[in-house]
């Protein structure tokens, strides 16, 4: 494991465990009108918001606030509505407009994938080196103990391309192309999940792309640029909060031999040390889908969103009692250092003394070696 | 809502209001415009039956939102009520008013069952103007296109919804034949529609109105009784709903005879013997423990699991869960199946032998 916190005994790892245990089963017993209440405005905002976006449109004068109000309801659907819905974080009210087996968001990543890579793989595995493929999204180097290759001069311009691209950089996730250039994988594993793939992106594109645009007549194109600017701030803005909440300086990552037969308590004790909070106002929060509690969220992804704020505090207090690292910092903080280290592991870097785990080679390394 | 209906279902609309759907807007502007998704206001409240010290009854009159297709008298519908903090829960009830048509208003009757959270918030809390979300009317228990001259209606307790609503029909579309109607009740102040049925019985009508309490002395049901106040009952179609009891009475009396139809009104109690033995597993949770012969849901209720269920008598499929071996039995037909893999309704299923189910 590399990180800077000093190790806890297995002892204390499970009664911070059970501390944490304690946490959730409080909160969860404690859900109620006040959090059906909030999400049902969050989804009014962000429903009236595209419903101000689409509208804006007719007015050219407008179009910056047509594209801020759409922006602004991409960014809630897919952050404190969709990712947190998707969760199961509502499944107890009983709303099928809620629940996480028929939500689908405004983005080209089926939500029935996403479910899986995220729900399952990302949140069970969680900066497990080889095992978390959020761990540089198989085209990034963002943890020293994967192997440096030439390739990887390019990863500020990569990181540059999927923040721009991000929604479609997750939507192709699933499909493993850095393993299937490898030979891990075989191209025909795909097929059902390229289909889908295909299926929402034709959706995403008809609306904004071909019917919205095509509404507003001779604006047409005035629409499809507004829309396409929408989807990039969603884009990019999700890019960076998502990054500062597993790369920053000072975050954890583990090797698979660590996480055998782990423990209910190692795995509080590694999603806390894997991940990063950023500070900011009640807004900000928000507008982050609560990710800005990414350290929360990673303790207990299926306690609504709204609650981390209170339970952020109730944490630190436990991690300062245990001596634990608590990684949190202004966004400005945690984005320049995610940067600084996008550009320092893009170069060769000092190997670890002891057997340290090495990654498995990313998409282009073997595609590079081979040409 | 015809025009602006058909424009709200179209293709285009639906394009336009990916990935969500139209309901998901229509709702925040009005809860009573819908597309696809009906729900329905609640106009009227009327208490039925209040005995102190008994679970009291109510009818409820809802009007539904425009996309309701009606029903067909004998039908029941989902009901979701947001109870205990916001959590939607879901159960079924019957449609006690005649026919409706789409859009029509209609009503349902229900006792407040003392463990039931929904027909004990209906009866007692819902207030006129409450919305609720219902599916579209749902059940085979109906009359035929062509009813027949001489129809028997057999119920017990609030089992009389169905067969109510399939009585106002045939009396609303002036059904020339005879109806002879046989109701069970605890006594005459838990008779519920005793108004309507009182002038039924004496406007004649060509309805036979039998209102019988076993408990104060009046004969239960059997074929003797049958034979003396309905000849030929045997040959006459026949529609039962209503307790245990009172259907494994009428069974006993017509047998397997193709008149018959019932509807169960909660599920028999499963027949012990063979079936009560082995292990169940309910893997997801992986908690096992000795067959005791019940249904899956209650077996798992018992290990302190708390899986999934709605009606608890196995028409709306909320509990449905994937069994990955052995055999069960399906308590309402008798039926068993021992087919690896399928998706089971858990609360009507009970293990015959060892059992594994994904709860």
């Amino acid at each position: 494991m590399s990180t800077s916190t000093r190790p806890l005994t297995p002892e204390q790892i499970e009664e911070f465990g059970a501390e944490m245990d304690a946490i959730r089963q409080r909160v969860l017993a404690d859900l109620g009108e006040a959090d059906a209440t909030y999400i049902r405005n969050v989804v009014k905002a962000q429903r009236g918001f595209e419903v101000a976006g689409r509208a804006l449109f007719y007015l050219p004068p407008a179009w910056p606030l047509a594209v801020a109000a759409l922006s602004v309801s991409k960014i809630l659907d897919n952050m404190e509505i969709g990712h947190n819905v998707m969760h199961g974080q509502y499944d107890w009210m009983g709303d099928p407009g809620l629940n996480s087996r028929m939500y689908e968001w405004d983005n080209v990543c089926p939500s029935e994938q996403w479910k899986n890579s995220h729900n399952f793989i990302h949140h069970t595995y969680t900066n497990i080196l080889g095992k978390d493929r959020d761990l540089g999204y198989g085209i990034l180097r963002m943890d020293e103990d994967q192997k440096w290759h030439p390739y990887y001069l390019g990863n500020p311009l990569y990181a540059f391309l999927l923040m721009v691209f991000f929604e479609w950089g997750v939507a192709m996730h699933d499909l493993e192309v850095e393993n299937i250039v490898a030979g891990k994988r075989r191209i025909e594993e795909n097929k059902a999940m390229h289909a889908g793939i295909m299926r929402k992106v034709k959706r995403q594109a008809l609306k904004d792309y071909l019917l919205f645009p095509a509404l507003t007549g001779p604006l047409f194109p005035m629409t499809l640029a507004g829309n396409a600017v929408a989807n990039l701030v969603r884009n990019v803005w999700a890019f960076n909060i998502i990054f500062c909440g597993h790369f920053p300086a000072g975050v954890a990552t583990f090797s698979q031999e660590e996480c055998e037969n782990e423990t209910r308590g190692h795995w509080y004790y590694r999603q806390l040390l894997g991940s990063a909070n950023i500070t900011g106002g009640k807004l900000f929060h928000v507008m982050t889908g609560n990710l800005s509690h990414q350290i929360e969220h990673h303790l207990f992804p299926d306690v609504p969103a709204r609650r981390y704020p209170e339970i952020a505090q109730e944490v630190q207090a436990i991690c300062e009692k245990y001596g634990l690292d608590y990684n949190t910092g202004s966004l400005s903080r945690q984005l320049g250092s995610v940067a600084k280290k996008i550009v320092r592991l893009a170069f060769p870097t000092k190997q670890r003394p002891t057997g340290a785990p090495v990654a498995d080679a990313p998409v282009a390394s073997s595609a590079t070696a081979a040409a | 809502m015809g025009i602006a209906g058909a424009l709200l279902r179209s293709k285009a609309v639906a394009a336009l209001a990916s990935p969500h759907g139209v309901d998901r807007y229509l709702e925040l502007v009005n809860p009573m415009w819908a597309a696809e998704e009906v729900r329905a206001r609640i106009v009227d409240v009327h208490r039925e039956v209040d005995v102190p010290g008994h679970p009291p009854v109510a009818t409820l009159t809802l009007q539904p939102t425009s996309t309701w297709r009606g029903h067909r008298a004998g039908q029941h519908v989902q009901v979701g009520v947001e109870v205990e903090g916001a959590r939607r829960t879901t159960r079924v009830f019957t449609i006690s008013s005649n026919d409706s048509r789409p859009g029509d208003r209609f009503q349902i009757t229900m006792r407040a069952n003392p463990d039931g959270v929904v027909s004990k918030w209906l009866v007692e809390k819902a207030q006129v103007g409450t919305v609720l979300h219902l599916s579209q009317a749902l059940g085979e228990f109906v009359l035929p296109d062509r009813v027949p001259e001489h129809v028997v209606f057999i119920s017990g307790g609030s089992g009389i919804t169905p067969v109510m609503s399939m009585m106002r029909s045939l009396h609303r579309r002036t059904h020339r034949g005879r109806i002879t109607f046989i109701h069970y009740a605890q006594s005459p102040e838990h008779q519920i529609f005793a108004e309507e049925l009182d002038e039924i019985c004496r406007s004649g009508f060509g309805t036979d109105v039998h209102l019988l309490h076993p408990e104060l002395g009046d004969p239960a049901l059997s074929p003797a009784w049958l034979e003396r106040h309905v000849p030929g009952w045997q040959d006459l179609p026949t529609w039962a709903c209503g307790p245990a009891p009172l259907i494994e009475a009428v069974q006993g009396a017509y047998g397997d005879s193709p008149e018959l139809r019932i509807e169960w009104f909660k599920p028999p109690r499963v027949a012990t013997g063979d079936a009560a033995e082995g292990e169940v597993v309910f893997s997801r949770s992986g908690v096992q423990g000795e067959n005791t012969g019940a249904s899956l849901l209650e077996q798992a209720e018992a290990l302190g699991l708390a899986p999934e269920f709605g009606c608890r008598m196995g028409i709306c499929f909320s509990c449905t869960a994937r069994k990955s071996e052995g055999t069960v039995r399906n308590v309402l037909t008798g039926e068993t199946s021992s087919l690896p893999d399928e998706d089971i309704r858990v609360c009507v299923s009970s293990p015959v032998g060892d059992c594994v189910v994904d709860v």
